[in-house]
Order: C-alpha cells, then sequence, then structure tokens
C-alpha cells in the first residue's frame, strides 16, 4: 500500500499481467499487419513473419479498387459533421447552461429523451425520407444523422456548467452583443471541451458502418468501413487483400488515437463516470 | 424586473432579451431533434402499422399485423426467437466478460506506477478502430484451414505429442462455421473491441475511491482481498451500474461485427450470431419488408426502454462517500 518496498512479487505479477494482456490485445493488429505484406502464396503457407515483404496487397486495394475516393469520402463527411458539431453542441450547451429562459428544462429533457431512441429505430425513415428528397448517394445524406449529437450537446454542457456566469454578466455589460458572449467570451475558455468533442466525432464518423451501408448505394460513394466491408465481401479468400485493406481502414484512425490519446480518454472518462 | 425602467426606449426587459435570444439560438438545434429524431421515431411506429408502398397515398392501415407475424414467427422458433436468444447469450457472455476483464485489469494498472498509461492506450486502442474492418481481422485469424488459432492449436498438439502427452492435445476447431461456437467466437471480439472502454471508466472509478479508507482498513488489519470485497467494490458500485448498461446497449445493438465477421452468411450459420438490428436490416433493406422491418424496431425500442428504466432504478441508489 505505503511506498515502502521499491519491489514486491505482486506488483511483478501485475507487470506481467499486464504485459500479457497488452500482446493479446495487439495481436489482432499486429497479424493484420504481418498478413498485408505477405503475398497469397504465403498467405496460405504458416510463417509468422513474412518471407518476402511485399506491398503489392496495398498496391492492388489502392490502384485498383475506389479505395482513394473512400478515404477522401470519409474526410469529407467527417469534416462537414465535425464543424456542425462544434458550433451547434457548444451553442446548445452554452444556452443551456448560461442564458435564462422559460422551457430551459423541457428543452433539456427533450433533447435528452432521444438518447433513448436507438439508431435501428430511426435509418428506416431516414431512408424513406432520403429517397424522397433525393439524398441518397449524397455528402448530405451521409452526414445530416450526425449533425448534432445529443452526446455531444451533454459533453459541452459539462464544460459550460463550469464556468461562472458572473463572467458573462460582466460582458453584457461591458456591451458585449449576445452571440460575442458565446462566441468571444465562453467558446475559448471550453478549448480542451472542443479538441474531445472533435475527436470523438471524427472517430465516430470514420467508424460509422450501419447508416452509411443503407444510404451510400453507389460505389464512389462509400465511406471507408463501407468500402472495405464490401471490397473484402468480393475479395473472396484473398486475406493479403483484405488485410491491407483492413490496415488501410485501421491505421488512420490508430495513428490520430496514438496522438490525442490524453484528450480521448479524458473525455471518456468525462462523460462516462461525471456524466 | 424590480429596477426602475430608466431607459424608456428600450421596449424589452433584460430578462426577455434574453429568453429571445436563448431561442434563437435553440432554432435550428430544436429543429433538428425535432425533425432528425423525434419525428422519425414516431414514423416508426407509424409504418409498422401500414403496409408498404413507395407512394405514402398507397400505404394501407393493417393495424396490429406484423405484430401477429412477429409473435407467430416467435412462437414457431423463427428468425425473431433466434434474434431475441442470441442478444440473451450475447449479454450474458459480452456483459460479464467486459465487467469481469475489465474490472481485473483495472486492478492491476491501478497497482502499477511505470507504463501505466502506455498499458492503458493498448488496451483502449481497438475501441477507437472500425468494428467493420477488425471483425474481418478476426474472421481471417478464425479461418478453420488457414487461421492462426488452427495454426496455434496444431502447433501445442505437436509439441505436447512430442513429449509424450498425446492426451492434452486439442483438435482444430470450427470457431466461425458451427452453430455452437459462432456466437461466443463473435463475443470475444466484442469483448476484445470495447474492454479497454470499460478499463477507463474502472480506473477512473478506482481512482476516485479515497486513499484514507483503504489505510483505515489495513491498519484495522483487514488484508487485500477484504480490502477488495469490503471496500473497493461497494465504492465501485456506480461505476460498475454504468458500465453494465453501457455495455448491455451495446450487445442490443450488435451489427457490425456480426455482419462482417461471416460475411457470405450473415447472422448465420443457422441464425446462430443473428441479432435484431442485423434481422431488421436485412427484412428492411434485402427483402423491402419496410413496416414488419419497423416492427422490428418497435421492439428494440421496448427493450431498450425497459433497460433504461431497470438503469433508472438502480441509479437511484446513491453511494455516499
Amino acid at each position: 500500500m505505503v511506498g515502502i518496498r521499491r519491489f514486491s512479487p505482486g506488483k511483478l505479477f501485475a507487470y506481467l499481467a499486464l504485459a500479457v494482456g497488452s500482446v493479446v490485445m495487439a495481436f489482432p493488429f499486429v497479424w493484420m499487419l504481418l498478413s498485408s505484406f505477405k503475398s497469397l502464396r504465403e498467405i496460405f503457407r504458416f510463417s509468422f513473419w513474412p518471407q518476402a515483404w511485399t506491398l503489392a496487397n496495398y498496391q492492388e486495394v489502392l490502384l485498383n479498387t475506389q479505395f482513394p475516393r473512400w478515404f477522401m469520402n470519409s474526410l469529407i463527411v467527417a469534416g462537414i459533421s465535425t464543424v456542425s458539431v462544434l458550433f451547434f453542441c457548444s451553442l446548445v450547451g452554452y444556452t443551456l447552461t448560461k442564458l435564462r429562459f422559460p422551457g430551459k428544462n423541457f428543452v433539456f429533457l427533450l433533447i435528452l429523451s432521444t438518447l433513448m431512441i436507438p439508431t435501428e429505430m430511426l435509418v428506416i425513415p431516414w431512408y424513406v425520407m432520403s429517397t424522397e428528397y433525393g439524398w441518397v448517394n449524397t455528402f448530405w445524406g451521409i452526414a445530416f444523422p450526425g449533425l448534432i449529437p445529443a452526446f455531444g450537446v451533454f459533453l459541452m454542457r459539462q464544460f459550460f456548467q463550469s464556468l461562472p456566469r458572473d463572467l458573462f454578466d460582466a460582458g453584457r455589460v461591458d456591451g458585449v452583443s449576445e452571440f460575442g458572449l458565446y462566441w468571444r467570451v465562453g467558446l475559448p475558455l471550453v478549448g480542451p471541451g472542443l479538441a474531445a468533442l472533435a475527436i470523438f466525432n471524427f472517430v465516430g464518423n470514420w467508424n460509422a458502418f450501419l447508416w452509411p451501408l443503407i444510404v451510400a448505394k453507389s460505389p464512389s460513394m462509400r465511406t471507408i468501413p463501407v468500402g472495405v466491408a464490401l471490397f473484402s465481401g468480393e475479395a473472396g479468400t484473398a486475406w493479403n487483400l483484405i488485410m491491407a485493406s483492413a490496415a488501410l481502414a485501421v491505421i488512420p484512425v490508430l495513428i490520430v488515437f496514438f496522438i490525442f490519446q490524453r484528450q480521448i480518454i479524458e473525455g471518456v472518462v468525462l462523460t462516462g463516470v461525471k456524466g | 424586473m424590480s429596477s426602475p425602467p430608466v431607459k424608456p426606449k428600450r421596449r424589452l426587459s433584460l430578462s426577455s432579451r434574453e429568453a429571445i435570444w436563448a431561442y434563437a439560438f435553440l432554432l435550428v438545434p430544436l429543429a433538428f431533434f425535432l425533425f432528425f429524431r423525434l419525428w422519425p421515431a414516431l414514423q416508426s411506429f407509424r409504418l409498422s402499422f401500414f403496409s408498404w408502398h413507395v407512394d405514402p397515398e398507397m400505404r394501407n392501415f393493417v393495424g396490429l399485423q406484423y405484430y401477429r407475424e412477429m409473435w407467430a414467427e416467435f412462437v414457431a422458433r423463427g428468425p425473431i426467437f433466434q434474434a431475441l436468444r442470441n442478444m440473451l447469450f450475447y449479454f450474458v457472455l459480452v456483459v460479464f466478460g467486459q465487467v469481469s476483464l475489465g474490472l481485473i485489469s483495472a486492478l492491476l494498472l491501478n497497482s502499477v506506477t511505470r507504463f501505466r498509461s502506455i498499458f492503458r492506450a493498448i488496451y483502449f486502442a481497438p475501441y477507437v478502430t472500425p468494428a467493420a474492418a477488425v471483425a474481418w481481422v478476426w474472421g481471417w485469424m478464425y479461418s478453420v484451414n488457414f487461421g492462426i488459432f488452427n495454426k496455434l492449436l496444431a502447433d501445442w498438439s505437436d509439441w505436447v505429442t512430442g513429449i509424450g502427452l498425446p492426451w492434452l492435445a486439442i483438435d482444430p476447431q470450427p470457431f466461425l462455421t458451427s452453430p455452437t461456437q459462432a456466437l461466443v467466437a463473435v463475443s470475444v471480439v466484442v469483448i476484445w473491441q470495447q474492454l479497454g472502454f470499460q478499463v477507463v471508466i474502472f480506473l477512473a472509478g478506482l481512482q476516485g475511491i479515497p486513499k484514507q479508507f483503504h489505510e483505515a482498513a489495513a491498519i484495522d488489519g483487514a488484508n487485500g482481498w477484504h480490502r477488495f470485497w469490503k471496500v473497493t467494490f461497494p465504492l465501485l458500485n456506480p461505476v460498475l451500474v454504468f458500465s453494465l448498461i453501457i455495455s448491455t446497449i451495446a450487445t442490443l445493438q450488435l451489427f457490425d461485427q456480426v455482419v462482417n465477421i461471416n460475411f457470405t452468411d450473415q447472422g448465420g450459420p443457422l441464425g446462430s450470431t443473428l441479432t435484431i438490428a442485423l434481422y431488421m436490416y436485412q427484412q428492411a433493406f434485402e427483402k423491402f419488408r419496410i413496416g414488419y422491418a419497423a416492427a422490428v424496431t418497435v421492439l428494440l425500442f421496448a427493450i431498450i426502454m425497459l433497460v433504461t428504466l431497470v438503469q433508472l432504478r438502480l441509479t437511484q441508489r446513491e453511494v455516499e462517500y
């Protein structure tokens, strides 16, 4: 308990167990990468390390499929939605904590209640809507359901709640406009919250599967997960190609994760334990 | 409100000015929640009572017909029965696996000082990766003839036979091709992917427990085992409930992993990995039985409501430090 003994068998066991656990957790990624550098012949002959490292699988996926296009699509959709999410979630979070108006609780409960609706229940009406308004196979069609997520509103509400109201009243006395109070006084103070929300939203959009699968019908409009899934479905047993395409989907988001690791994990703790 | 009207020019009081701004700020977001969340949810209810036609004028009211069909299918042990039964199995396996492994890992992480953030990051990494892509990786590892798992089993069997212990040998396993093993295999993938989330939540919970409690218990002569069950575990209760809810909701909505891990026979073999979400998808977007699929989503909604109510009951029992 107290740090008198610097080394104990218990601690050694903990380190060992964690090391084994980490190997298990990381192994699927390692195996994906190793397999993606093997030729088809090697894939079916067991060897742990690739005997002749090859980039042919990546070449094949990048040049002979629309993978670069899917990559761009995912970036565009994630980009559109991140701008919208940052602006609207923070605006609502600010309004719900720093402005006084009748019906505040009602608005809050309304947004809260939408959290209980599973996406599965919404995709059919969304699709009917999309066919009626011509949103199928458009960026707007893929992005619109995620433009203002309720969880983002709650995250931003948490951050704004910690700011003193006096700050905004003082600004009001100084003649700052109501929008200016949000934009120039509030927003700069919730930077960490915005950062966490942006990363969460980017990762969530990058990984989204069910709705893009439904609404992105044409091959050129697919996002990365949908593209990878349908490509892999056609690749049959060409596991080397499937692993290369999986790696191309997984690696960008892993890089984002390892850069912003601290913000992501702190964001999870904040929304989870305190929310 | 009590201040005298010093400036007659201003027609609105400060508080109504503030309220008007608030409504202006909320206009677009509220329209969004009404139009893209609440209205579609009601529309799903509506669609489940109407026969489907592209032209809204041609949709006929059929009452409870789809619900009756669903019931008949359930009684006949059809796909809806399988999906609900599988949901229960997924729930038991995934929730038990995630919560127990998550708690153990968090306790281990909490007991070490060095490399903690590296370990935590490695555990968490699968959580941020696209489930659709990693399911293919696991599908490859589970491959019966060429997968790494059966290769390891074969190597192990060769080795134990070589040292004269052939009874320790294990035959190659069918994994995803077996109706009895496939659901467990998929559950392992789900546990692997979401474990890091649980670890992070538990670790935060453990670090929120004041140190004095452990020290006091240690002074009173409680050993590690007692300290865990009498101090740590009860104080971790709110976190435990939260983690249970999160993993439960996640298992109710399983889709990405199930679709991708067995792409040519989604939900198979023999419907043994089918989930409600996948069944809804197949009915609506492959068979175009929109009304029936809408009824399935209403059922899912009812189940999630039930879980949420249980959650509210559980979390109302506050734990005070």
